[in-house]
Parts: structure tokens; sequence; C-alpha cells
């Protein structure tokens, strides 16, 4: 009787666990059941490659290059940001902040990675957009910049995190070593430490990419939407999540506007899968040579 | 040897000017939104319905619609995440198997939220017909939050010293009755702050809930699970997108900004301090 009840259990927290993989499956479904129908109408080429989002007008044009080329500037633009500073501020955390510092700012970026994207973009919008257009002179302040900038410090706090464990798991020998040959602190830092997180630190930076791909409220707010191929930093652009954001409360149901939006969306969440899995290779290498298993 | 130490001096300021520029950046941003929404906020503006197209009055309905989608969310993440994360550590399935969640549950994290609110639309909008509605919004919050409430789930799991479990095995106790009795009143401080870690995130999470969910505005508090809600982080977008009058919907959105923050912020805050305290009690 026991014995049933034990294996009864254990049957239910197996099904259970297989939740995740259940709902990666039924996204990957959805997404194909609403987003595929399009390509009847729209060839796959002309989808990607072309150049005019023109999703309401008679005849529709489905070209996405325009919300693609913004996702990649923006993101590409955040990383400028969020890059140096995240990793510098962890390798400050870790090398150089004494006890009592780190005891005080680590909850403190660990609270700033929490605040909600929609905080960024409204403090975006009001006053970093009219900011950036009288600072530069520019006709409208939302712009890929601003967007790449927003962005750049979202993601600050998170790629600072990561790193930071990442440094963290680097053994103290390591650093011990060093010193003992003679090296300085600075010269253990650039030529131990950091090549020794190397790996570690490309998995923050990947995170923080796909999050930054990702990310809807933010650069729906502060990058102006305007859905032409950019040729500047500073001129309006439309990401795909915003996109998707902005334009499905009015597409209607099942129609090909409908489709096509849910189509950008698989396009976004293969995009990010790639991201992950290429984190996931790097950090089980990272784990390996130093040795921490997997 | 003396270039050697001025090379380490510049690099070491260099590192301290990114710490202080990444405060300096999120300082500003909690200094505006915190000192202009302040003139917004009253006793009126937090239990008021919202009154003259948007213009005045507060935002309680808001605030109960995030309460009720945010509570919705957990109630279905937590019984699934825990008994994942039972699973995954309790009862050691072989490799295979283990590698597949896993990898499922980080490629689940890495799924960007907008094609989570896309994903709640297809099913529970549309092929479920729950409408656009708190159910819909909360299971599509609840499983974008539920790799969070896994991986804290397991890592308090993984805390708890495996002497304890061979010591209820040995006194005769099941394996069920060890995780029931043992480790998992062990691990609650743990799973604890998993969950209100998560609950900060789901409180601010709009896309999600942009095409399930929300609306800009009810003319008073959701009577079921099937009625749209208002919710604080989409009324910021909402105000600052929609309606007639931007001035004044401005104003309002810093108040709602304010609110959102203080919550999602004091939230995490209350996790990370039941994780330092539980740490000490460990060491």
């Amino acid at each position: 009787m026991l014995r049933i009840k034990e294996n009864i259990y254990k049957w239910i927290f197996s099904l259970l666990a297989f939740a995740s993989l259940a709902f990666l499956v039924g996204i990957t479904v959805i997404l194909f059941k609403e987003g595929l129908p399009l390509f009847r109408q729209v060839k796959f080429f002309d989808f990607i490659f072309g150049k005019y989002w023109y999703p309401t007008y008679e005849p529709p044009d489905f070209g996405i290059l325009p919300l693609i080329l913004a996702s990649i500037w923006v993101t590409v633009g955040a990383l400028f940001i969020c890059v140096p500073l995240g990793v510098g501020s962890a390798l400050y955390l870790n090398e150089l902040a004494s006890r009592r510092q780190k005891v005080f700012l680590k909850p403190i970026i660990e609270l700033l990675a929490g605040i909600p994207s929609i905080v960024y973009g409204f403090f975006g919008m009001v006053i970093v957009a009219p900011f950036i257009q009288n600072l530069l002179n520019l006709p409208v302040g939302q712009t890929a910049f601003t967007g790449s900038l927003m962005l750049g410090i979202m993601a600050t706090p998170t790629v600072c995190s990561i790193s930071e464990d990442a440094l963290n798991y680097v053994p103290k020998s390591f650093r011990e070593a060093s010193l003992a040959v003679g090296a300085n602190r600075w010269q253990t830092l650039t030529r131990v430490v950091i090549p020794a997180a190397g790996s570690g630190i490309s998995t923050a930076i990947i995170l923080g990419m796909s999050r930054a791909v990702g990310e809807t409220m933010t650069v729906l707010m502060v990058t102006g939407g305007a859905a032409v191929i950019p040729r500047s930093f500073f001129q309006p652009v439309r990401p795909m999540t915003s996109t998707i954001a902005s334009e499905m409360g009015e597409a209607v149901m099942g129609s090909s506007h409908y489709q096509a939006l849910f189509a950008i969306g698989l396009i976004l969440f293969l995009i990010t899968l790639v991201f992950n899995v290429i984190a996931e290779l790097i950090s089980r290498r990272f784990r390996l040579k130093l040795g921490l298993g997997r | 040897m003396n270039r050697k130490k001025i090379t380490q001096n510049m690099g070491f300021s260099l590192l301290f000017l990114c710490i202080i520029a990444t405060l300096f950046f999120l300082g500003t941003l909690i200094y505006f939104v915190v000192f202009r929404g302040i003139k917004v906020l009253s006793w009126e503006f937090l239990t008021q319905v919202p009154r003259k197209a948007m213009t005045s009055g507060g935002i309680a309905p808001a605030i109960v619609g995030t309460f009720y989608l945010t509570l919705g969310a957990i109630l279905f993440s937590l019984p699934l995440g825990l008994s994942c994360a039972v699973y995954l550590c309790e009862y050691s399935p072989k490799g295979f198997i283990v590698n597949i969640i896993r990898m499922s549950i980080n490629n689940l994290a890495g799924v960007p939220s907008v094609v989570f609110g896309l994903f709640g639309l297809g099913i529970f909008v549309k092929f479920f017909g729950f409408g656009v509605s708190i159910l819909s919004g909360a299971l599509t919050l609840g499983i974008m939050v539920l790799p969070s409430i896994i991986s804290a789930s397991q890592e308090a799991l993984l805390a708890v010293p495996q002497s304890y479990r061979e010591a209820s095995l040995a006194v005769g106790a099941t394996h069920w009755q060890t995780i029931k009795r043992i480790v998992l009143p062990t691990a609650l401080p743990g799973i604890l702050t998993g969950v209100i870690l998560s609950v900060g995130r789901v409180a601010g999470e709009t896309a999600p809930i942009l095409f399930t969910a929300a609306t800009f505005y009810t003319r008073g508090y959701p009577g079921s699970i099937f009625s749209e809600v208002m919710a604080l982080p989409y009324h910021i977008y909402a105000l600052m997108t929609e309606g007639t009058h931007p001035h004044e919907q401005t104003q309002i959105a810093y108040g709602c900004a304010l609110v959102l923050l203080v919550l999602v912020l004091l939230i995490s805050a209350l996790a990370i301090y039941i994780r330092q305290r539980h740490r000490k009690v460990y060491e």
C-alpha cells in the first residue's frame, strides 16, 4: 500500500516536471499554427528580405527587413553600453570593493535588475527622449539611439550580476599563483582572472543580448516606431518586438496582418532560442574548464 | 615598475567609473520617478477609480488588477515549479531526461515576453476561448515566470544538507515522507525567496498581458476571472499612448510609475532580506 503511494507521487512529480517542455512545445506549435498560413500568401524570402512594411495598405506589404535591422541596431547599440558598464562594475565589485561596499552594493545591483521595463520605457519617453532631442537638436527625441541607451542601462545590472557570479567561480589559487610570481593586481586581473572567467562573462553578454532583442515595452516607448530601413542612429526605428506589441491590438484576428505578427514572433523566438543554446554551450564549457562539473 | 603601477591605477579608476556611471544612471531614473510621482500621490490616488476621462481620480482598479493577475500567476506556477524542482533534485532521474528538462527550462527562461503574449493570445484567448481576461493573463504570466520559480526552488532544495535526508530514511521514513516532512520544510525560506522575487517580476510585466488581459479603462473592479482588468504597468503605457489629455495623463503616469516602482522594489528587498537572514542561519 505504502509502496503504491510512493510510486504514485513519483509519477505525479515526473509528469509535472515536463511542464516546461510542454509549454516550450506549445509556444512553438501556436506560433507555427497562427503564423505559417501567411506564407501561402507571401514568400518566405520576401517576408524576411522585403524592404517595406505596410501591413494595412491595399495590397499590403509584409517585408520585415526594416524591423529586423532596427532590432539589430538597437541591440548592438545597447551592448556598447551594458557590456563595459556591467562587466566593469562586476570587476570592481569582485576585485576592488571592500567587504562593506560589497555587502551594500550587491543587493542594490540586484534590486535595480528588478525594475520593470515599463518604468524604463516611461522614464525614457518623458525625460531621456526630450533631453536627447534638445541636446542634439533632432526633429524627434525617440530614436534608435534613445532605445539603445535605455536598453543598455536596463541590461547593465543583469550583465553585472551574471559576470560577478562568473568571476566568483574563478578559484582563489589562480590569483594566488599569479601574485606569487610577481604580477601586480591589474596584471592578475587582465591576464589571469578575466581569461579564466571569459566564457562565463560571454554567457552574461549573450544572455544580456538575448534579453535586449526580446525586450518590448522599453523599445516600444522610446524608439519612435517608423518602419523604415534605419540609416542613422538618430532616427526613429521600429524593432520587431514593438511592432508586435503596437499592432496586435488593431489587427483583425485571423487576417494576414495578424498572421504576419505571429510570424515575426516566430522569427524572434527562433533568434532567442539560438542565443540561449549558444549561451548554454559556452557556460557548460566554462564549468568543465574550471573543473566545476556540469 | 612605475609604469606598471600607473597602468594599474588607471585601470582601477576606470572600473570605479563604471560602477559610478551605472549607479548614476539608475539613480537618476529613481530620482525623477520618485520626485515627480510623489506630487500626485495621495490616499485618494490609491483608493479611487479614475474619473473625467483619466484626468483625475485614482488608480485603485489598476492596483487591484495587478494583485489578481499576480496572485493567479503564482497560484498556477508555484505547484508546477515546485514539483518540477522536487523531481529534479529528489528523485534524481536518469541523465538524459534531466538534460531535456533542464534545457527546456533554460530556453523557456529566454523566450521574449512579447512572445509569451502571443502564445497566451493564441492558446488561452482564442483556442480555449477564455477571451481577454484575468484568467488568460494570469496563466500567461504564470508560464513566463515558471523557470525562475523552478530554479529558485532547486537551489533551495540543493541547499538542504544530505545528512537530513539520510537521517530521515535511516529511521524508516519513506522517500515521500522524507520529502514532505524534512526536505520541504527545511527548504521553505529559500523557496519563499524565489517566489517573492517572482512576484516582483510578474507585477511589473506588461508585454504578456497586452493582448491577454489588460484594458485601459474599466468602470469598476473586475467581477470575475473572465473579465478584462486594468493593471498598473499597462496603465502607465496606456496613459502615455492613448487618451486625449496628454499633460494630465503624464502626471498620473508618474504616480503609477512610482507606485509600481515602490511595490516591486519593496517586494524584492523583502526577498533579499529573507535570503540574507537565512544564509546566516546556515553558516
